[in-house]
């Protein structure tokens, strides 16, 4: 139990800045890829900038974790059209219901449990792409 | 206190995204909130089925509490850290909403229109939450993360692939809201 608590620590503090930032705001989604504000191309804008410099600086200093080993991010296989086609349906959704999978659990805590409906959607989704995943172009 | 209770900023919200990625890492994990819909599939016994979810899922329940955590972030900041105001949108979104028929734009985190449960129990509304969740739950995993798997982590990371997967995710949105809504609404 005492293991899992510093992932409780760090999920609650994930909900808490994503509410707080109104990440989790439908409105918001669509007012960026409307282009009518910064707001959410400075929230993705400034965590990649800190990530790449906290991850240089990890890099440089030999930061391990831990678990004992080199701090790594895990790499992505190469290739084109799985990234391009996936992220592309991805984008499709996530516009339309306005939530990615971080902000459809954290919703949940606020109660708005209609998004219920949307993970279990979700779910399906996922369930189905492992069910046709062979054939399809990757 | 009182900053706490306002809404936060950008310039605040990116660099502490950022460090819920590293913290992560630097519990030998990685920051990635889509994986737990295959886990949550492995566990409903999908595995017995299809192999893509014959995985051992007991490995990923520190996933899993992140995720309780992220529900009880989620309940804390909205009942406890937050003044009830508005959300400060742009005037073009507000008046964009307008022109689609939806009201009290910005009162709450979600809008009626979609969310209530009036809007679920008619045919357009639920067509859209679960054609919305099944795009995200299989586009997800074809292009093999979200937004804090590919466009966090993965672009923090200098990683091509999740450059093109947030290129894919861009032109998604942008189709679905500038050429799709305004047929829906």
């Amino acid at each position: 139990m005492g293991k899992y608590l510093k992932f409780l620590a760090v999920g609650m503090f994930f909900g808490i800045v994503l509410v707080k930032s109104e990440a989790v705001s439908w409105y918001r989604i669509f007012e960026m890829f409307k282009f009518q504000s910064f707001h959410m191309y400075g929230i993705i804008g400034t965590a990649v900038v800190t990530g790449i410099i906290l991850l240089l600086i990890s890099k440089k200093i030999k930061i391990t974790n831990t678990e004992g080993s080199t701090l790594r991010v895990p790499l992505k296989d190469r290739g084109f059209t799985r990234y391009i086609i996936g992220g592309t349906i991805f984008g499709l959704g996530w516009a339309l219901c306005g939530a990615c999978p971080g902000p459809m659990y954290i919703l949940v805590g606020t109660g708005a449990f209609s998004i219920l409906i949307v993970i279990a959607a979700a779910l399906l989704g996922t369930y189905v792409y492992g069910l046709i995943k062979d054939k399809l172009p990757h | 206190m009182e900053y706490i209770l306002q809404p936060w900023p950008w310039f605040i919200t990116g660099p502490l995204l950022a460090l819920v990625m590293f913290l992560l890492l630097y519990f030998g994990r990685t920051f990635g909130m889509s994986s737990n819909l295959r886990t949550l599939c492995a566990i409903g016994g999908a595995g017995k089925r299809v192999e893509f979810f014959k995985f051992d899922w007991k490995s990923q329940r520190w996933n899993l509490v992140v995720v309780l955590g992220a529900i009880l972030g989620g309940f804390i900041a909205h009942y406890f850290l937050s003044n009830p105001i508005n959300i400060d949108l742009s005037e073009a979104t507000v008046k964009d909403l307008n022109a689609y028929g939806f009201n009290n734009v910005g009162e709450s985190l979600l809008p009626p229109e979609l969310f209530s449960w009036d809007a679920v129990f008619s045919l357009k509304g639920i067509l859209i939450l679960v054609v919305g969740g099944f795009l995200v739950g299989f586009g997800t995993r074809y292009a093999g993360g979200c937004t804090s798997g590919h466009a966090i982590t993965g672009l923090s990371s200098l990683q091509l692939p999740s450059l093109i997967a947030v290129i894919g995710f861009f032109l998604g949105g942008l189709i679905m809201i500038h050429l799709i809504y305004p047929i829906l609404f």
